[in-house]
Formats: C-alpha cells, structure tokens, sequence
C-alpha cells in the first residue's frame, strides 16, 4: 500500500497557516428495513451470500421492481429531521456503469428530481457553532459485495479473481450530501466527525438504521481541499472514500489537509480524484481519477413510477417526528442541572443514553455523571471499547450508587464491587455479598484495629496531641491498610479522635 | 458535491451524428473491446438509429410536461414484508462461474472497490 508518494507531509498547524481548508462530505445509511429496496427479499445482515437474492435484485432479465413504502417514509423523515424541503415531485433514475457488484448495469438512484433538498445540521465543537448546510438527501440502492480473492491481501489490486454476494444488493441506502463546508479553518476535522457522529445520533433517534459503522450501515466519503489564505477560489477536492469510522472520518481530513499542503508547497497541482482510506496508517492512496470523468448516463427509471409525496402525508411524518438530539439534550442539560460545557463532555464520550438511563434508575445527575465519565470511561479506554460496550447497564450503575449513598459501600469498595459486575459476577448488590466488600461497622474487629494503630504509632499520637491533627491521617491510613479498605474512612477517623484526643 | 448538473442530463436533440470518438467511449463504458472497423460500422449504423429517433423531435410539444409515463400514476409502493428469496442452487446454477456460494467474476482490473 502506498502511502503519499512523492509529497510530504507538512505539519497540520503549519499548513493552516497557509492554507484554508473546504470539506463536505456525502454520507451513505443502509436503512434498517426489514425488506429491500424494490423487490421482498430479506436485509438480514451476515446471511449466507446469495441466499438473500431474487430476479429483482440480481437484474433477471423481465423482473420488474417496485418502491418500499418503509423505505420512501424513512427518507422524508431524514429529510424533515434535517430542515429540508420535501420535494412534491421526485423520480427515480439509472446511473449506468458497468461494475461486478451491480447486476443490473445500473444502479437505481435519484439524479435531478431527489426527495428532498436544502437542508441543514448545526453541529457544535469547541463551544462553538458550525452550520452544515444540506445539499440533498436521496435514495437508491446498495450494490452487492466483492471479495477479491488471490494476491496477498484481499484488496482489488493483486487479486485474480472476485467472488461476488449480492445479499446487499437492493438495500435501501440513502445519501445525505452536504454543501461545501468553508470556514472551519482548524477545526475542518472536528466539524467533520461531528457532523457525522450528530447524523449518526438523529438517525438513532428516528430509528431508521441500525447506523452501525463496523457493519457498513453508515459510510462517509470525505471531500477535501485547500486554497491559499485570502483566495478567492477554492482549491481542487478529493474525494477519500472507505471512512467507516468517525475517529477515521477526522483522521481522514487531517491527513488531506497535511498532503495537498505538501503538494501546493512543492509547486504541485491537486488532482480531482478519488483516495482510499487506511485505518492502520492514516494516510490516503489514489483510486481513480475523476478527470477522466465518470459519464453514468442518467435517464428517468421507466420502471418505477414518480413519488409525489402528498402534503398531508409530509405534515404528518413531521409532526411525528421524536425529540431530536439537540433538542433531547437540551432539555438534559437544564433537567441536570449542568453547564454546556459539561453537557458537551457528556455527548462527546457518546454517554447520554447511559447517564439518561442511569438516571431514570434512580442514580442523581452527578453521581450517573460521575461514574459514566470517570470510572467507566477509564475501564473503556482501558479496555480499548466504547462506554456503552462495556458490560454493565444503567440499571447497575445506578443500584452501585445507591449502595455508596446508604453508606453500604464506600467508592473504593464501589469500584471493587464494579469489577466484579463488569467480570459477569451479577449485580453490584450480589457482588458485594458474595466479595464481601461492605463497610464494617463499629465491630469488635473495627475496635481491635484502631487500638492496633494507635498502639502502633506512638510518635504519631504524641504528634497529633500536641496539635498536629491532621497527623492522624497516618492513622486512619493505617486502620484502612489492616481492614482493607472495607472500613469507613469517617467512621474511623472519628473513633480515633475519641481515642487519642478524648473525644 | 455530486450535483447532477442539468447541462449533464442525457436527452440528444435533433440530427444527432456520432463520431468515431463518441462510439469509442460508450464502447469503453459497456466495457466492449471494438476494432476500428467496427468503430466507423457502429458510427454510421447509430448515427442512422438517432436520426430516425430524432424525428420525434419534430413533434409540438410546448403544452406536454416532461413525462416517461404514458399512464399518469405516482406513488406506487408495496408494504415493507419479507417475501421468500429464490434458493441459492437456482440463483447460481446460470452462473458461468461460481464458488463458496458466490459469483466468480473475472480480475478486476484499473478500477475502484
Ligand atoms: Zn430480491
């Protein structure tokens, strides 16, 4: 795999300097219909390949199809979600190319006459407000899968042959294109991945697709370019495709920004053409040239007949619409009780479901906010997962707080009893009886261990009487060591006190 | 952005005549290997289709709306309800070539994934 042959990288914060960054991105989303596009076949991911195909699908010769009523109400909605017009008249056209992944010779998209248009999604970075303007949002359908057999690494170059899966073929995907993004200066790669990750949370929130990024539901191509600082022309774009991720949707621009900035420093010209992503690198390599410009020759689909969305229809799908993201945290935020900023921590660690969710089980703001954004975000980095993987619910975390709010355990035991939830042990209740790890109480063994330091430290208690209280941290640093962490810290630094100072 | 841009809308109007470089690239793009004599055949025998089509170009049709329907219907859709795919032993069985349940397809080659 080649890496930027030829140009150099130029550090990302020196190339700003010079250079102000355009992006936009067109945004691909498998609906999570429970049929295809145009024909009745199953969407069941990781079927066996071929088993989900009929005459549609695989372009038999006389197969006629027909629209997914699901699949055209999904798009409206997208559409509605994101400030756009529905359009009144729409078609559906063949974009013509010959590829082994579309059976039929083309693909049925929307060309001129797409369901809905200028549209927009504001997304926040920093504490700052960018707006995302909506080109368009259209439907089509997903082409089936290659695999590329031979050669060293299962990629297309190298490879002898190709076995082809036409499973997705027919899958309802929509695509959400946005307008040029100026402006963003620095920040072009942030406001990348958050435009991405807040598309991602509204289409959650319609329950449109199952947007799962590792399963191909959602997939980004990145465009990028750069012109000199003060041009009044913007520079050629690339488009990089293969970004299914949203840490490779920030890693992507970044990475254009550092090499067309090389290439425009060494006198070079940006070419129009597509780039691949590499998870592993980071980096870009070219795919095709756009300059030897693709011609799909569309032309109306003679099959399909128009969709003319009916404004009773629309308005009802509008006032239908969910709370959205935005809005959902908003109200979050003020029902919380935190600030933006706090909020804005919240969302970005992908933590609103879980803290909501620990909430509503009874856990305080502070105390779901706490555990969510401390101690589990820790195991996740940890563990390499995101927050919501990890193997524990809301539910769970909420009774853990509430074993720390009776005083059952303190948070040391907590996060004692938190591994044991998070190995498979059962609920934090269960974990601490079965660890033992509540706090004692003034028990005979409590006694018998603050006698045992007091008696221990002699230095320390002469100390302490003459006045120097804050020594009896040694001692109830020694109580704790003997009884492992299971007393409570109060609890023993007041019998000591009675003890040592007579309390 | 891919903006289809109205310019690129397909849609010849009248006489048509299409060069030797016109049938070059559609050849290229239904990816067909065509020698130079099969270049000039082609030229002539679709500039000869177009012309006749063109003729429908002659015809007044400054009240007609754009249509490619002759029946005015929209909105014809089906519930979103699982029906029963075809077995895999039929779906492969025309394949020239087939292998692990899928279609084998010869090296794809200069293009993208
Ligand atoms: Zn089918």
């Amino acid at each position: 795999m080649s890496t930027a042959t030829g140009a150099r990288l130029v550090d990302f914060d020196d190339a700003l300097t010079r250079y102000e960054p355009v992006i936009g991105l067109e945004t691909h989303v498998e609906l999570g219909t429970a049929s295809k596009m145009f024909c009745g076949c199953a969407t069941t991911f990781g079927a066996e390949p071929n088993t989900q195909t009929c005459p549609v699908c695989l372009g038999l010769p006389g197969s006629l199809p027909v629209a997914n009523a699901a699949a055209l109400e999904a798009t409206i909605r997208i559409g509605l979600a994101l400030g756009c017009r529905i359009a009144t008249w729409s078609r559906f056209a063949r974009k013509n190319y010959f590829y082994p992944d579309i059976p039929k010779g083309y693909q049925i998209s929307q060309y001129d006459e797409p369901l809905c248009t200028a549209g927009h999604l504001d997304v926040e970075v920093d504490g700052e407000t960018y707006r995302v303007e909506i080109e368009r949002v259209h439907l089509e359908e997903d082409t089936g899968k290659n695999l590329h057999v031979g050669g060293s690494t299962g990629r297309i170059h190298g490879a002898e042959y190709s076995a082809v899966d036409f499973n997705r073929a027919g899958i309802p995907l929509v695509e959400i294109v946005t307008r040029p993004i100026p402006g963003a200066g620095a920040k072009a790669p942030e406001v990348a991945r958050a435009y991405v990750t807040e598309l991602r949370e509204i289409l959650l929130a319609l329950g449109v697709s199952e947007v799962r990024m590792e399963q191909g539901n959602l997939r980004s191509d990145v465009n990028t370019s750069l012109a000199p600082i003060g041009s009044l022309e913007w520079g050629t774009r690339t488009e990089t495709k293969n970004v299914n991720s949203l840490r490779a949707v920030e890693r992507a621009v970044r990475h254009e920004i550092r090499r067309q900035a090389g290439v425009l420093d060494g006198g070079g010209r940006v070419l129009q053409e597509t780039r691949h992503f590499h998870e592993d690198t980071g980096s870009t390599s070219p795919g095709r040239s756009k300059e030897e410009a693709t011609d799909y020759r569309y032309f109306p689909e003679p099959d399909l007949v128009p969709v003319a969305p009916d404004a009773e229809w629309v308005e009802k799908l509008a006032a239908e619409l969910p709370e959205l993201p935005a809005a959902r945290r908003a109200r979050l935020q003020e029902e919380w009780g935190l600030s933006a900023t706090e909020m804005a921590w919240i969302a970005n660690a992908g933590a609103v479901d879980l803290v909501a969710g620990t909430v509503a089980a009874g856990a305080s703001p502070a105390d779901a906010r706490k555990w969510w954004l401390g101690e589990l975000a820790r195991r996740a980095n940890d563990a390499g997962v995101e927050l919501a993987e990890l193997p524990v619910t809301p539910r769970q975390v909420a009774e853990l707080t509430a074993l720390v709010a009776a005083g059952t355990v303190n948070d040391q035991l907590a996060r004692q009893a938190l591994d044991g939830v998070l190995a498979g042990e059962g609920d934090p209740a269960r974990v601490v009886e079965a660890r033992g790890l509540a706090v004692m109480g003034e028990s005979d063994e409590l006694v018998a261990a603050v006698e045992a330091a007091i008696a221990g430290a002699p230095d320390v208690v002469a100390k302490v009487q003459g006045g120097k209280v804050q020594a009896l941290g040694a001692l109830v640093g020694a109580v704790m060591k003997t009884t492992r962490g299971k007393a409570d810290a109060a609890t023993v630094k007041r019998m000591l006190e009675e003890r040592v100072l007579g309390g | 952005m891919s903006t289809p841009s109205p310019k690129e809308a397909p849609g010849r109007q009248g006489s048509a005549g299409l060069g030797r470089q016109d049938v070059a690239h559609l050849a290229h793009l239904a990816r067909l290997a065509l020698t130079d004599e099969e270049l000039d055949h082609f030229a002539g025998q679709l500039s000869a289709v177009l012309d006749a089509v063109a003729q429908v170009g002659k015809a007044d049709v400054a009240d007609v709306p754009p249509t490619t329907h002759a029946v005015p219907l929209t909105n014809v859709a089906r519930p979103d309800v699982v029906e029963p795919s075809l077995p895999r032993d039929v779906v492969l069985a025309e394949a020239p070539a087939a292998e692990d349940g899928r279609f084998r397809v010869p090296q794809i080659l200069g293009d993208e994934e």
